[in-house]
Parts: C-alpha cells; sequence; structure tokens
C-alpha cells in the first residue's frame, strides 16, 4: 500500500471524527502556538532592538570612545558610578591623537549632545537634542537630507553657526514654510538652517526627530559641552572585523596616551551597539532557553493524548482491522494506515497551532509598538515537531493493530 | 480435473491451558475448479476451524493445504495475507463491511491491498458492483442500504480480486427468506460463471444448492456425497 492511500484513509477518518480529532489535537496545537508565537514575537523584539535601538542609538560597525558607557542597562553600583564620574573626560586632543594613530581606515566625528530650547518666530521648541559633531556624523548615521544640505567639513573648521533640523522640529517650529535659510535662535545665539534631515520615526514610541545638527566648533557648543571636551569621539569602520580591530588600536592608543600600568584598568570606556544590546540579549536567551522545555512539556503532553486516542481507537476498530486483514492487509499495511492516521491527527494540530501562533503574534504586533517577525525555521520545526510526535505516539497502538489476530478481530463487537 | 484445494491430514489444535481440544482431526478433502461446495455440521463439529483454515485466517498445527499448487499451511503471516488478497473471497454472515466507507471504497479495498492503482480500482471496483446489480448504489454507506443490498457488495467486493475460491460463512443467516433466495441465485449465477464456491452453513436447504456437501462432525468428516441436482 502506498504511502498516498495511507494518508488519503487517514484524513477520511479524521474528516469523519472532526470533535473527537480536535480535542485530540490540542495538545499539540498548544505547544506548536507557543512556539510560534514566543519565537516571531522574540524575533521581532531581537530585530527590533538591534535595527532599532542599537542601530538609532549607537549604528552599525561603530564605535564610541567615551569617559564612560553612554547606554547602561542592567545595574551599576553607586560605588561604580562615582569611580566612572571621576575619570578623565575626553578632549579635542585625545580625540585627535585616537584619530591620527589609528592604522584602520575609519571615519571620525567628534561628539557633544545636550537637551535645548529652539526659537523661531516667538515660538520655542523645547527640549531638542541639539548634537555638535564633524560633517562626517551625516554618513556614520546614515541620515537623508530631504531639503537643503549637510555642513561641510570647511564649515566646521571656522565654526559656521548653521544648523540641520531634524524632520519634526522643523514641522513644528516653521510649519509650513521651507525652513532651509531660515534662522532660528539657540541659547540667544542665531543659527541658519540648511537642511532637513528626513523622517526617523519612533524608539519604543519616542519621536527620533526632535533633534538638531551643528558643527561642534559652532559659538553654541558651551551650551551641550565643557570648552575642549567631548562626550564621545564616534568611529566608524567598514565591517564587524575592522571595528574590532579599530577599537583594540584606540584602547591601546588611548592606554599609552593616559600612562595606564597593565594592571590599571580602563579610565574610558567604548560603547557598542552590541554592548547596549547586552541586557536583552540576556532576557532573549532566557525566554530561548525556556522556550523548548515549555514547548517539549505541552509537546510530551499532546504525544500522550494522542497516544491515548489512537489505543481507543484501536480497540473501537478492532472489526475493521479485522475486516482489512482479511481481505488482505499485511501488518505494515495496518502499522503504516494508524502511524500515518496518528501523524496526521499531529500534524493537523500542528498546522492549527502554527495559525494560532502567527494570529497571536499579529495581534501582539498590532496592539504593541513591537514588530512580529516570523521565522520561517520555526514553522518547519513546528511542522516536523508536529509530525514527529505523531509518529512517536503512533507506534505503539499501531503496533498493537498490526499484531492483533484477524479471527478474534472479525469477531469483535 | 485440476483441484484447487487439496488438503491432506490436515490437523488444528487448542490448547487451553492443561486440556487438549482437537478441533479438526486429520482430516482430507479435495475440491475442484468450478465445484460448488457445502461444508456443513452443528455446531462444535470444526466448521468454523475448517472454515478459517480454508480461508487462511490461520494455520493447521498438522497436515498439508495446497491452494491452488501453493503450499499455504506453514506461510507466514504476511504471505497468508498476501494468499487471502489473491485467492480468497470473503462473504460473511455479517457482512462486515467498513461502516464510514461508500460502497464503492468497500469493494476497492482488496484492490488497494493489491497494490493497483486508483483509476484502475475504480473501474473494477465498479464492474464488480455492476455484476451483483448495484451499479446505482455505489455511492451509499452500508447503513444506507438494505440487508441484501449489503450482501451483494460484500460478494462484489469478494469477487473484485478474480479469487481461486469465494468462501461463504453462513452468507444468508441475517437475512429474511426472499432476500436468502436472491442471494443463493447470485451465487448459483456466479457458479455456472466459472467460479469455485465454498459454503460453510449449518442449514440444510441452503447445502441443497450445493453439487456436493460435507458433512464434519467432531473434528472428522462423517459424508462426503453429490447432491441429487448435481448428480443429474
Amino acid at each position: 500500500m502506498r504511502l498516498l492511500e495511507a494518508v488519503g484513509m487517514a484524513l477520511r477518518t479524521l474528516r469523519a471524527q472532526k470533535l473527537k480529532s480536535f480535542f485530540s489535537l490540542i495538545g499539540v496545537l498548544i505547544g506548536v502556538t507557543f512556539l510560534i508565537a514566543v519565537v516571531s514575537i522574540v524575533q521581532g523584539m531581537n530585530r527590533y532592538m538591534v535595527d532599532r535601538f542599537a542601530n538609532t542609538l549607537v549604528g552599525a560597525n561603530t564605535f564610541e570612545l567615551r569617559q564612560r558607557p553612554g547606554i547602561v542597562t542592567g545595574g551599576v553600583t553607586d560605588e561604580v558610578w562615582l569611580a566612572w564620574r571621576r575619570r578623565p573626560r575626553i578632549s579635542y586632543a585625545d580625540a585627535d591623537y585616537v584619530r591620527s594613530r589609528l592604522r584602520t581606515d575609519a571615519v571620525f566625528a567628534k561628539f557633544c549632545e545636550d537637551r535645548v530650547a529652539v526659537e523661531y518666530d516667538g515660538k520655542t521648541a523645547k527640549d531638542i537634542h541639539l548634537v555638535g559633531t564633524e560633517a562626517a556624523y551625516f554618513e556614520i548615521r546614515n541620515y537623508e537630507i530631504t531639503a537643503g544640505r549637510a555642513f561641510t567639513a570647511q564649515e566646521v573648521q571656522t565654526a559656521q553657526p548653521v544648523l540641520v533640523a531634524g524632520h519634526e522640529l522643523a514641522q513644528k517650529l516653521l510649519p509650513g514654510v521651507d525652513p532651509v535659510g531660515k534662522t532660528v535662535h539657540i541659547g540667544g545665539l542665531p543659527y541658519r538652517i540648511i537642511g532637513v534631515v528626513a523622517k526617523q520615526g519612533t524608539l519604543f514610541g519616542i519621536s527620533l526627530d526632535k533633534f538638531a545638527v551643528m558643527p561642534f566648533s559652532a559659538p553654541g557648543r558651551r551650551l551641550i559641552c565643557p570648552i575642549n571636551i567631548l562626550d564621545a569621539l564616534i568611529v566608524q569602520t567598514d565591517d564587524p572585523a575592522s571595528m574590532q580591530r579599530a577599537m583594540g588600536e584606540a584602547e591601546a592608543v588611548m592606554r599609552s596616551r593616559r600612562g595606564l600600568k597593565p594592571w590599571q584598568e580602563n579610565n574610558f570606556a567604548f560603547q557598542t551597539a552590541q554592548g547596549a544590546l547586552g541586557t536583552w540579549e540576556k532576557i532573549s536567551k532566557i525566554l530561548f532557553l525556556a522556550l523548548p522545555g515549555l514547548v517539549a512539556i505541552s509537546l510530551v503532553v499532546g504525544g500522550i493524548v494522542i497516544m491515548n486516542i489512537m489505543l481507543m481507537a484501536v480497540s473501537e476498530r478492532t472489526r475493521e482491522i479485522g475486516i482489512r486483514k482479511a481481505l488482505g492487509a499485511r501488518r505494515r499495511d495496518i502499522l503504516a494506515q494508524f502511524v500515518v492516521e496518528s501523524a496526521a491527527l499531529s500534524a493537523a494540530g500542528a498546522l492549527l497551532g502554527i495559525g494560532f501562533g502567527l494570529a497571536l503574534a499579529f495581534v501582539v504586533k498590532a496592539l504593541t509598538p513591537l514588530p512580529a517577525a516570523v521565522a520561517p525555521w520555526s514553522v518547519v520545526v513546528a511542522m516536523v515537531l508536529g509530525i514527529g510526535v505523531g509518529v512517536a505516539a503512533g507506534v505503539y497502538p499501531a503496533s498493537r493493530a498490526s499484531r492483533l489476530d484477524p479471527i478474534v478481530a472479525l469477531r469483535a463487537e | 480435473m485440476s483441484e484447487v484445494i487439496r488438503i491432506r491430514e490436515l490437523t488444528r489444535e487448542y490448547r487451553m491451558g492443561e486440556e487438549r481440544i482437537l478441533a479438526l482431526q486429520a482430516v482430507s478433502l479435495d475440491i475442484r475448479r468450478n465445484e460448488y461446495v457445502a461444508i456443513m455440521g452443528p455446531s462444535g463439529s470444526g466448521k468454523s476451524t475448517m472454515m478459517n483454515l480454508l480461508g487462511c485466517l490461520d494455520t493447521p498445527t498438522g497436515g498439508e493445504y495446497w491452494l491452488n499448487g501453493q503450499e499455504v499451511s506453514r506461510l507466514t503471516d504476511d504471505e497468508l495475507a498476501r494468499v487471502r488478497n489473491r485467492e480468497i473471497g470473503f462473504v460473511f454472515q455479517t457482512f462486515n463491511l467498513l461502516p464510514r466507507a461508500t460502497a464503492l471504497h468497500n469493494v476497492e479495498l482488496p484492490l488497494v491491498y493489491a497494490g493497483v492503482g486508483a483509476r484502475e480500482r475504480r473501474e473494477r471496483a465498479a464492474a464488480a458492483l455492476a455484476q451483483v446489480g448495484l451499479e446505482h448504489r455505489m455511492d451509499h454507506r452500508p447503513t444506507e442500504l438494505s440487508g441484501g443490498q449489503r450482501q451483494r457488495v460484500a460478494i462484489a467486493r469478494a469477487l473484485v480480486n478474480a479469487p481461486s475460491i469465494l468462501l461463504a460463512d453462513e452468507p444468508t443467516g441475517n437475512l429474511d427468506s426472499v432476500t436468502s433466495e436472491e442471494i443463493m441465485r447470485l451465487f448459483a449465477g456466479l457458479h455456472a460463471a466459472g467460479q469455485t464456491v465454498i459454503v460453510v452453513t449449518h442449514e440444510p436447504d441452503i447445502a441443497a444448492r450445493a453439487e456436493r456437501v460435507v458433512v464434519l462432525r467432531d473434528g472428522r468428516v462423517e459424508s462426503d456425497r453429490l447432491t441429487r441436482g448435481a448428480a443429474a
């Protein structure tokens, strides 16, 4: 008997007993729903954290040389915090020194930031993230300029009071006018807007478009950093490997510049996208460690339910087995029939579970800012597990069925 | 004339704890191709044991059984399944149809186990149903059919693989006299068309339709004679 026949036979039986079939596959359904939903949500979280959180705040293949970590996730004791604050800050000279001695190809940008108020025509936009930096910053942040232009290296060198505005700042402060060429005031100083950056969207519901970028050397620099002091030197390389190399070089250069002895710890810090993801990675690792256990429990329970249903089916259908044997079914035909039936039952559970899991993931996606990223591998794993559980649960009942004596089976009521 | 069944010293012994029961004691019997034989006997005569052995549902504890030239008394379970599939068409007292399957699907079943492709299966099953006059009931389930129609479906199923013997066990036991008459006429027609028919029964008027009646008692052949109809 061909496999196709067995599958057709199994599907006919399942269709004939819809309600019983549904209840018997509920265990597998729950296990698979759980698997798909959790994997989709965690994957979505992951993608969100990497794409939006880490790469927005730090950037890909990018590290920042800082006095202390800029993004801290997880507990830091007061003592550590105080020690960080006592460290020397990163000076213009430090940045230039590292830049001139790094052998790996990289783009650099001095970086200072703070929150300020921006005024235009009697209106004030508060809490604007003002960044003082260099021309390469736009490239590092991958900012697209939608109107006007970014500032140039010459404008940085000559400390021009020019400003590139974030999308929301331009919209809110200068509604209905072309912002390019307009003059705004920050801390009483006039700045000419020369460009607008494309919309960046939100992160955890917080707008990423309330910012302005100016040359770090511009007149208002004292508003965001003390003179000659930087929040960070941003370094971007072409790929992860050269980033690691550049970071190693920068560490060596900084240690020698600061005269640190081998037993002394760094009195500066590197911030990377990976570093910012530390806590999230811990959470997702725990979820992924717990997931197989939870899925396994529901699948084992599901398997036991299916095995019992199949044992019941075998005893209910003893007469049928007798008839089939009398008509020429061999042991392996009966075995295949019941194993395939059990696998079909379980696979149907897995299919429904995949549907429910995806639905759950999309509900989460619709109701929260989290995206749901369906991992194709999880669907494959779910299907394989579903069929596997069915086969495993079906073997024992099927082998009992296949060993029935046809004479006894034919007499059964 | 060629024998389709050749039995020599066939013995079947059952053990019930310490006790040994000889259900068949060294029975020898030949049945020729296209013979119409009735096997009779009271309950406990070894009739059912004989039926199970002839149908290859059971194996003897002694003796030989040649079916269509093949010694089948020492075969494995799976080899016996193959012999049942190719050589034997069963008709049971209780019809033994699959309740959830249509008449057509029930008749197709032996062909499924013979490995016949779907289209050929359908054609042959439809032809077998037409042969018993049920071409207009192919899509009905057994519960939608009368007793006589169910037994005719079972006969179509028995014939679909063109078996060497048609083996019927009390085929009219669950039918009224009018329907019984119908089924027995069908058997007579099949016999006339060349089919070997063996009917196991305890009813003398059913046995009287056969050419030859073998009577068993206490596990032995008590008598083996031709009927008047056959002698004529």
